[in-house]
Order: C-alpha cells, then sequence, then structure tokens
C-alpha cells in the first residue's frame, strides 16, 4: 500500500490496512533489532527532534534509541514550562525549533489538541507522543502489535482496560487500534473515571472489574496517575486497590491463556499486585519491546520510506 | 428630518405591523404614516421597500475591552460592529480594567461612548468591588453615574448570602442583578461541555449542572428577597426549565440566550477549534434544542450575543489555555433571522428578542419601541440579503468567531441612532459623520 501521511497525530482517522502496513514495518524493524549490529542507515541526514513538554523517560527514550538505530540524528528538547503566561508560547517554541530544520518532531505536551495544533502551523512531519488526554498513537499500535505477537488476531478477543479511562490517551488510542480490528472492549474504573459517554465507541462502561475480566483475553491495566488529578475521583489508593486492583484471584476469571499488559510505569501493588506485575503472562516488557520497533517504522514511512526496510 | 420610506414597519410595543412611513425629526420618533409617502419632504429620504423598518436592536450583553484591553476592542470599534450588525444600543459588561465598579469608570465609558461611538452604551456596573465577590459595590452611585444594570459577567458571585444581601439591597431602588449563572466549584476547571466530544478529545468537560445548579439557586435567591433577576446566557436545557418555573411562580426574573446556543453545538469543538471555545461551553443537541423552544414558548426574553473580542495569540494556541468567548456583534441579527424560516416565529416576536425584551429588562426608556416620541434608534432589516462573513467583514479589533465563512442571509440595511444613519448598505443613503 501507499503511505502518504505527512503526520501521526492520532489513530482516530487510521483504516485497519493502514495500521496493519505499520506493523509489518515494524516487524521488519524488529528483524534488525536481533542483529549484532542494530543499526541500519534508512535514516542517515535525517535529523528527527524530541520536543517535549511533559516529563516522560520511557516513551522520549523509546522514540531516541528508535531513531538511533534507523542512524537518524536525534535531538532531546525538554520543557516543563508548557504555560502560555510563563513565557513563550508553545507556537514560539514549536516555530524555533522548526527553524533549525528538522525533519520530524516528535512532540509530547500536557495540553489535548496540541499536535494536531502545531501540525497546521508548521511544516514538518509531527509525531504525537501524547497530547493531554487525547491520543499516544504509537502506544495504540504498540499495543495492538503486542497483542497480535502473541494471540495472532484481534478480532473476536475480549479486552479489558481497567483504571483512570477519562484521563487516558494511551485508552483513546487503543480504542481506535483494537476497536477497529474487531475486538470487544471493556472499559473499567471507578464511576467518576470511567465516563458514561465512552460507550458511543462500542466499548461495555462497568465498574465492576469481575466483569470486565472475567472471560478476558487481554487485560491492560492503566497506571493511577494522583498526580494529574486536582480534585479526588476516589477516596484512596487502598480503597482503589481493593475495588480495582488486578490480583491473583481477579485474574483467575479471565481466559486461562490470558496476559497482562501495562503502558507503565506501574504502581505496584495498586492497579497490580506485584506477583502479577512479573508473572509470565505479564507482557509489560514485550510492550517495550514493540514500542521501540512501531516507534522506527513510524520514523521510517514519515521520513520517505515506502517499502519495507531490508 | 428623517424619512423612512414603504418598508415594513414592525413594532411589538405598538402593535404596529404594516407597510408605512417613518418620520424622525431632532432624535425622536415624530409620527408614522401609512397610504402614500409624503409627496414633498424636506430632508433625508431612505427608501426601506422590500424591508423590515423596526425599533433599534439592543444588545444587552457586550464586551467593549474598554477601559484597560483597548488591543482588543474600544468603544470606537465596538460600537461600529455594533451599528454594522443592525445595533443601536449595546450594554456592556464591567470586566474591564479598572474594573466598571466606580462612577469614574462608568462616566469614562459614558462619555468615549458620547464622543466617538456609534451607537448607545449602557454600561453595566458590577455587583462586587473588583468582581472579587466579596464586598458590595456603590450600587447607588454607580447608577447615578449611568449604569443601568449590575453584574460581575465573567465570574460568578460565588457566595450566595452575598448575592442575596446585594439582591435584596437593591430591590427597593428598582435595579436588576444580572447573573453569570455558573457553580464555578462544579465546573471543575473544564474547558468544554461535558459530553461526548469533550471525551472523544481529552477536554474536561464542564457539566451542565455547573450552569443549573447556580440558576437554580440565583432564582431561589431572587424568590426569597423579591429581587430582580436576569440569567445571563442560558445555555442548557435544564436552565431554560427553570427560568420557565420562576416566570410560572410569578418571580420578575428574566433570560436571555445567544444565537451560539441555538445554532452551534459542541460538535464545533471538532479539531480543537478555538474559536468555539466559550462559557458557558456550546452544549449538545438536546439542549440547542430546549434553547430554540425557550425562544418559541417566550420563556427566553432576549438574545445576547455575549460579543467577547480576543486578539489572535490568545486563541492561537492549546485549547485547554485559549480564552473564553466570541466576537457576535455583527451576525446575531442573521443568526437570529434564521430562526424565522418554517415560520415557528413571526418577525415581531424576534424585534420583541432583540429589541423589546432588552429594553424592558434594564429599564431603557424611549428604546424598543417605534411610536411616537420614542428615540430615533431604527433598524432597517433586508432580510433577504444573502451574504458571507468574511475576515474582511470583521469592524471588530479581534476576528475570534466560529462563523468566518459562514453564508448568511439577512443582514442590517440601515442603522438609525438617535436619528443619524450610522451604517447603511441601502444604495444612494449616505452614513452621517
Amino acid at each position: 500500500m501507499e503511505w502518504n501521511r505527512r503526520h501521526v497525530l492520532g489513530l482516530s482517522d487510521f483504516h485497519p490496512e493502514e495500521m496493519e502496513f505499520v506493523i509489518d514495518t515494524a516487524r521488519s524493524m524488529e528483524e534488525v533489532l536481533t542483529r549484532d549490529i542494530k543499526k541500519v542507515p534508512a535514516l542517515r541526514g535525517k535529523t528527527v527532534v524530541n520536543l517535549f513538554f511533559e516529563a516522560s523517560t520511557r516513551t522520549r527514550t523509546s522514540f531516541e534509541i528508535a531513531g538511533k538505530r534507523l542512524s537518524a540524528d536525534v535531538v532531546n528538547f525538554s520543557s516543563s514550562t508548557s504555560s502560555v503566561t510563563k513565557g513563550e508560547t508553545l507556537l514560539d517554541t514549536a516555530r524555533n525549533i522548526e527553524a533549525m530544520k528538522p525533519n520530524i518532531l516528535v512532540v509530547r505536551h500536557s495540553a489535548s489538541g496540541a499536535a494536531l495544533f502545531l501540525s497546521r502551523h508548521l511544516s514538518c512531519s509531527i509525531i504525537n507522543a501524547g497530547d493531554g488526554a487525547n491520543e499516544h498513537p504509537s502506544q495504540g499500535l504498540l499495543d495492538l502489535y503486542t497483542i497480535l505477537k502473541v494471540k495472532g488476531k484481534i478480532a473476536g478477543l475480549k479486552i479489558a482496560i481497567v483504571g483512570d479511562i477519562l484521563h487516558s490517551r494511551v485508552v483513546r488510542s487503543d480504542l481506535h487500534s483494537l476497536g477497529r480490528m474487531g475486538a470487544k472492549l471493556w472499559l473499567c474504573g471507578p464511576a467518576p473515571l470511567v465516563p458514561r459517554e465512552m460507550e458511543r465507541t462500542g466499548a461495555v462502561v462497568t465498574s465492576d472489574i469481575r466483569e470486565a475480566v472475567r472471560g478476558a483475553d487481554v487485560i491492560i491495566m492503566l497506571r493511577i496517575q494522583l498526580e494529574r488529578q486536582k480534585t479526588s475521583y476516589f477516596p484512596s489508593l487502598r480503597e482503589y486497590s481493593r475495588r480495582f486492583g488486578l490480583n491473583r484471584d481477579i485474574f483467575s476469571l479471565a481466559k486461562e491463556d490470558a496476559v497482562i499488559m501495562h503502558p507503565g510505569p506501574i504502581n505496584r501493588g495498586v492497579e497490580l499486585s506485584d506477583e502479577l506485575a512479573d508473572c509470565e503472562q505479564s507482557l509489560v516488557l514485550r510492550q517495550v519491546e514493540s514500542g521501540v520497533a512501531v516507534r522506527m517504522a513510524l520514523l521510517y514511512l514519515l521520513a520517505g520510506g515506502s517499502h519495507v526496510a531490508h | 428630518m428623517l424619512l423612512i420610506k414603504g418598508g415594513r414597519v414592525i413594532d411589538p410595543a405598538s402593535g404596529r405591523d404594516e407597510i408605512g412611513h417613518l418620520v424622525l425629526e431632532d432624535g425622536k420618533v415624530r409620527e408614522f404614516l401609512a397610504g402614500d409617502p409624503p409627496a414633498r419632504f424636506q430632508g433625508k429620504v431612505i427608501s426601506a421597500e422590500g424591508k423590515w423598518v423596526v425599533p433599534g436592536l439592543i444588545d444587552m450583553h457586550v464586551h467593549l475591552r474598554d477601559p484597560g484591553y483597548e488591543w482588543k476592542e474600544d468603544i470606537l470599534t465596538g460600537t461600529r460592529a455594533a451599528a454594522a450588525g443592525g445595533f443601536t444600543s449595546v450594554a456592556c459588561m464591567a470586566n474591564t480594567n479598572p474594573v466598571n465598579d466606580s462612577p469614574e469608570v462608568t462616566r469614562h465609558i459614558l462619555e468615549k461612548a458620547r464622543r466617538e461611538g456609534c451607537a448607545n452604551v449602557f454600561p453595566v456596573a458590577a455587583v462586587t468591588r473588583g468582581l472579587e465577590g466579596k464586598e458590595m459595590a456603590d450600587f447607588s452611585e454607580l447608577a447615578d453615574a449611568g449604569a443601568v444594570a449590575f453584574s460581575d459577567d465573567g465570574k460568578p458571585v460565588e457566595n450566595p448570602l452575598l448575592l442575596r444581601r446585594a439582591m435584596e439591597y437593591v430591590r427597593p431602588f428598582g435595579y436588576r442583578i444580572l447573573s453569570h449563572a455558573e457553580d464555578a466549584v462544579l465546573a471543575g476547571g473544564g474547558a468544554a461541555h461535558e459530553g461526548w466530544t469533550a471525551r472523544k478529545l481529552g477536554i474536561p468537560g464542564i457539566p451542565s449542572a455547573a450552569e443549573e445548579v447556580a440558576i437554580a439557586r440565583d432564582i431561589l435567591i431572587a424568590r426569597q428577597v423579591g429581587g430582580k433577576l436576569h440569567i445571563q446566557h442560558i445555555s442548557t436545557r435544564m436552565g431554560v426549565d427553570l427560568l420557565r418555573m420562576a416566570r410560572r411562580a410569578g418571580l420578575d426574573v428574566t433570560g436571555e440566550t445567544a444565537p451560539q446556543y441555538f445554532t452551534l453545538t459542541d460538535a464545533a469543538l471538532e479539531g480543537y477549534d478555538t474559536n468555539a471555545k466559550m462559557n458557558p461551553p456550546l452544549r449538545g443537541e438536546d439542549d440547542r434544542m430546549a434553547i430554540l423552544e425557550g425562544i418559541q414558548d417566550g420563556t427566553i426574553d432576549a438574545i445576547a450575543c455575549d460579543h467577547a473580542p480576543h486578539e489572535s495569540y490568545v486563541k492561537k494556541c492549546e485549547f485547554a489555555i485559549a480564552a473564553n468567548g466570541i466576537i457576535g456583534l455583527q451576525t446575531s441579527l442573521p443568526l437570529s433571522l434564521s430562526l424565522l424560516a418554517g415560520g415557528k416565529l413571526t418577525p415581531a416576536r424576534l424585534v420583541e428578542l432583540l429589541s423589546v425584551g432588552p429594553a424592558r429588562i434594564l429599564g431603557l426608556r424611549g428604546k424598543g419601541t417605534l411610536a411616537a416620541g420614542a428615540d430615533a434608534d431604527v433598524t432597517v432589516i433586508d432580510p433577504g440579503a444573502e451574504w458571507e462573513f468574511g475576515p474582511g467583514d470583521v469592524l471588530s479589533k479581534s476576528k475570534n468567531s466560529p462563523f468566518l465563512g459562514w453564508k448568511m442571509r439577512g443582514r442590517a440595511a440601515a442603522t438609525i441612532c438617535c436619528g443619524r444613519v450610522r451604517h447603511t448598505t441601502i444604495a444612494g443613503v449616505t452614513a452621517d459623520a
């Protein structure tokens, strides 16, 4: 198929074939990662800037490694000042970076819509590495890829996503990637964090983790982000863990070959018991592996690679 | 002397809706003439054949940003936009800098409007000093200086006891409190209507209840003290229902909505369009239908556009931190005219919403009617004019409108304020200096 996107801002307008194409490309990238010399010259002479307005270690590192594996020059720009009141506007900052002529800007920002906004005013390619509570497309794709590796298909799987659905950009991308490939999605969490409107996506909304987990093929646990909550959405972490934490007991309700995923970082003992985090059925580290391959694929495709690399 | 000839004169206050001629003299309406126009007329003549001649339109909710934010708008540009939009009078809110909580600011606005304005300007002064919600402003002094009502618009009066005391205190003087009804705590720092669009876009929501709780509270306080209350920019179904209930209970509670709330829904936020960001936020389709019902059955007394100019850079940014509000003076009339389609609203009722109602709510003597002796404020409406609202048409200093590029039907063909032609699109007629 023909790849003609200039940006990857979200998965809301990705067709299933397009997602499959990215996954195919990621597969050949993953092959590179098994070599002794894990580097190909595909992006030699291209510059990738990681423009991160929000603290992130793993996503930024993942994009950085992905870029370097492809021989791109990767530059990291981190700024915690995302507020216009503190000085330079987002647009001014981004335009300054753009004036240094990068090929691809990887943007993370706390405001929903920030990546789309920049794509309207800049001429370089943009990858959304997470914008507020909107989307995190590379995560949506890597979750898809990880499940495909283990299950071989998506259609018909029961996938439960448990946690803070309201503030989660991972959910909003997973709903597109996993939902569009035919998974039956269940969204579970404390009612104030699981808006009823999400039923419009076709997902089942519940506050009963047992219902969500029962017969599930995949369980995606989300980090409870206390730091994002200005007001209280549930009584305490203790109460949360009791109602919505995944432990051996609840996990036993899932299919025998069910797997556990988590976008990280994990609050051990809160959303996921210590034991389950490290169990054989946990795909957490495989998600990280898939992440590098998927991000290599995205960088490669946006930089003009039109066919699968060798 | 000015003769407006051959138009359909619609004056609900005197029960008139007929073809005829209107004579203006010395800043007042002299008379209405039916039949043939006067054969000899010494003065300016405006041919209004095929057009409507109505009492000058009044927008009771605008932000002129003057004093203090003149880079967004000032009294000259704001009233120029008003005149172009068919408005002969505007009531401007108190969130200027300094806040209009002192007679000096009220007088500054009135004097500047007299000197430079293209429309009558009626200042609305603050309920509380500095809009801080702590101490009452000096109502009598402000009223004597020319304030026509009181509002902390932009911010709700959070303290119910303070609101009660204010409403109770001004009741014997007949002043009305205009309420920006919002429970700010319940609004929870949201940036868009709490509904599917906000969920999908990952924008924190403002629940309808944040408006409804506050409207209910304010109505109950008005009932308790027998005060005169006006609810600003109603945007929700239950908000309309509460106003209807208050009216049925015989309370002196009035209410306004804005064209954006009966024209758009939160779907306009798709793509994070900051020009569709406002407070109260654009709501859902069910709310929009309820606003239309409230307009039709007479629950809603006035259409006011909440003209809120903002320079481009506070809109050209992340949605979450973009400023709230849109300009509206030049689009309010055509968007309101669209309500007539399908015959659900009569032209006379529209004139009530855009002129008679606001004049009554604010107690503006001589406004909202074309009866002999009334002020010579007249709007000539061309209900069939087809035009497109482009950036070049914007007379405000700011261009923050979600309606740019919209095809409009109907506009002000002439706006006459105090007997002076302030705007006209009619060939052969020139505006007065």
